[in-house]
């Protein structure tokens, strides 16, 4: 595996020689906006030089505030979108340059969560349809193996395998996030990419899966790459965080160091943001901090 | 009548979809806001909290049974026509929805979306308008309220656009504006803004409002009192502090100590990081 010129600054993998499960060196990508009229186009840097490491079975977490080019990093390392530069290796392929026939066995490796189950899943299917999905794409198993694993995965999502064909519809939105992280377990990938995964459910729910994510974790050594713009939820899930600015990392380090001493000014935003709610509900409680 | 604002008694709302038996989405709600007053609406998804913003907007879908009472400015909204509700829709009560890009066509600037409440409800002539549409972007905190009024919505970034949203449901000074989740899709440093928008609105006018949420921190310093509703049922309802600092109801409690669970120095106190503020 190719080593990255900043690999010092990344996420210690701990003395393990290969366990780096995803990483990412230089990437960049670029869009063309009209913001000047409908013929003159301008390029805008959603991600622009992007390096980092998740060491196998760990969870990074990507913070910024809207519009500061997390999604797009999301988007480029599970190969929805193609980065203009820079390498992404999942394992022993950098993914970055592959076509897209080529893209379709490393897909199983590594597996997406988005924000809004709503709009995430077709509302025609049933909870077994959006879950056997990604086999059928990949051409697995026979029917009555993938029902049985359609069915292995509700449970351990911790829903009812007697479920399996309600509709979509039928469910509510904490439910569908747990259909999505069994799609997402469908092809037993290693690298999970969590965008903004559970910032659309309410906080109790939220509390739930996010309890949910880390049992899978630790029962498949999952990684997790967890963008989100909630930094005390990231620092709850996350053993490193990385911190996204204008499509740049501005700051990384493990969770103690970025909440305790952020350096960067995006940073220290982030952080009084949500001190400021947490100190709200404090002085509330009477328990001035 | 006292001289409460809006005085929900015993409201009950079935939904009854097609071919469906009825579902039950709130049951004997009373609440009484007062003038200026910024009531907290706490409960999760399916609590009941969407439907009385729209209950009380007489925003409901057909098919659905309402009984009670909401009396607004002493006057029955529950009797009154389509054309009389026209009148305090977006003019004495107006509704900040969750999701800002979908509240604001597309296609339309922004300053003239702000303009058309003017012209809906107020008689004033275009100048005018146009005068009252950069004041209003000033208030919501824009610096540069001439750039704003002529971009379109898809130029605006969330928080932006939100603002805009808000710029819009104080047009006509209503006395109480009604915010369904109207931060909770903006990252933490925009919900800031927002409150910090709010609060100077009510400052200066005085205006009501009925805030709901599903986090408690977000209520915290913003309300005077808070509601909790659970299954359509209000649970609990009293001060801000008091409702925050001694929870009664257990789902309460439950809802405030994840609230704690998921501010940052949470895992400062479980001792895992040591807090240099």
């Amino acid at each position: 595996m190719r080593r990255c010129a900043e690999a010092s600054w990344n996420m210690p993998t701990e003395g393990h020689a290969n366990a780096v499960a995803l990483r990412v060196c230089g990437l960049s990508k670029r869009y063309w906006v009209r913001d000047k009229g409908l013929w003159r186009r301008s390029a805008l840097n959603a991600a622009c030089d992007v390096s980092f490491d998740i060491p196998a079975g760990r969870t990074l977490g990507l913070v910024g505030s809207s519009g500061s080019g997390k999604s797009t990093v999301a988007r480029c390392v599970t190969r929805l979108e193609r980065p203009d530069a820079g390498e992404i290796w999942l394992g022993e392929t950098d993914i970055a340059r592959l076509k897209a026939a080529e893209i379709r066995p490393f897909r199983s490796a590594i597996q997406m969560i988005f924000q809004d189950p709503v709009t995430s899943m077709n509302p025609r299917m049933s909870a077994a349809e959006v879950i056997e999905e990604p086999l059928l794409i990949q051409g697995r198993g026979t029917r009555e193996d993938r029902r049985a694993n359609c069915a292995e995965l509700m449970e351990k999502v911790q829903l009812s395998a007697g479920w399996l064909d309600r509709r979509i519809t039928e469910f509510s939105g904490g439910q569908r996030q747990r259909i999505a992280i069994a799609r997402a377990l469908t092809l037993r990938p290693k690298v999970l990419v969590l965008d903004e995964a559970l910032s659309g459910l309410d906080i109790s729910t939220q509390a739930e899966v996010a309890e949910l994510l880390q049992e899978l974790q630790a029962a498949y050594s999952l990684t997790y790459l967890f963008i989100s713009h909630d930094l005390p939820l990231v620092a709850r899930m996350a053993d490193w965080i990385a911190v996204m600015s204008a499509g740049k990392i501005v700051e990384q380090g493990p969770v103690r160091e970025i909440i305790s001493n952020p350096k960067h000014p995006e940073t220290q935003k982030l952080v009084g943001a949500a001190a400021h709610f947490g100190a709200a509900l404090a002085k509330a409680q009477g328990a001035s901090a | 009548m006292s001289r409460a604002l809006a005085e929900i008694s015993g409201l009950s709302v079935h939904y009854t979809p097609t071919g469906g038996k009825p579902v039950l989405a709130l049951d004997n709600v009373s609440l009484s806001i007062s003038q200026g007053e910024v009531v907290g609406i706490l409960g999760e998804s399916g609590s009941g909290k969407s439907t009385l913003a729209a209950a009380i907007m007489r925003l409901l879908p057909a098919r659905t049974e309402v009984t009670g009472c909401i009396f607004f400015e002493d006057r029955d909204l529950m009797s009154m026509s389509e054309r009389e509700l026209c009148a305090i829709r977006g003019r004495r009560i107006s509704l900040i929805a969750q999701d800002p890009a979908i509240a604001l066509n597309p296609v339309i600037r922004v300053g003239t979306q702000i303009s058309e409440v003017m012209r809906a409800h107020l008689n004033i002539s275009r100048n005018e308008r146009k005068q009252n549409v950069q004041e209003l972007l000033c208030e919501v905190g824009f610096d540069d309220p001439d750039r704003i009024a002529r971009a379109y919505p898809h130029q605006l970034s969330g928080g932006q656009r939100q603002r805009v949203v808000i710029a819009q449901a104080i047009t006509c000074q209503p006395s109480l504006v009604i915010a369904d989740e109207s931060t909770s899709k903006l990252d933490p440093s925009l919900q800031i803004q927002i409150l910090e928008v709010m609060s100077r609105i009510r400052r200066r006018h005085g205006t009501a409002m009925l805030w709901i949420s599903h986090d408690p921190a977000t209520l915290a310093g913003f309300a005077d009192r808070i509601v909790v509703m659970h299954q359509g049922r209000i649970v609990e309802l009293g001060e801000t502090n008091q409702i925050l600092h001694r929870p009664q109801h257990a789902y309460t409690q439950k809802l405030v100590g994840l609230a704690r669970e998921l501010s940052l120095d949470a895992p400062m106190r479980r001792g895992q990081l040591e807090y240099a503020n």
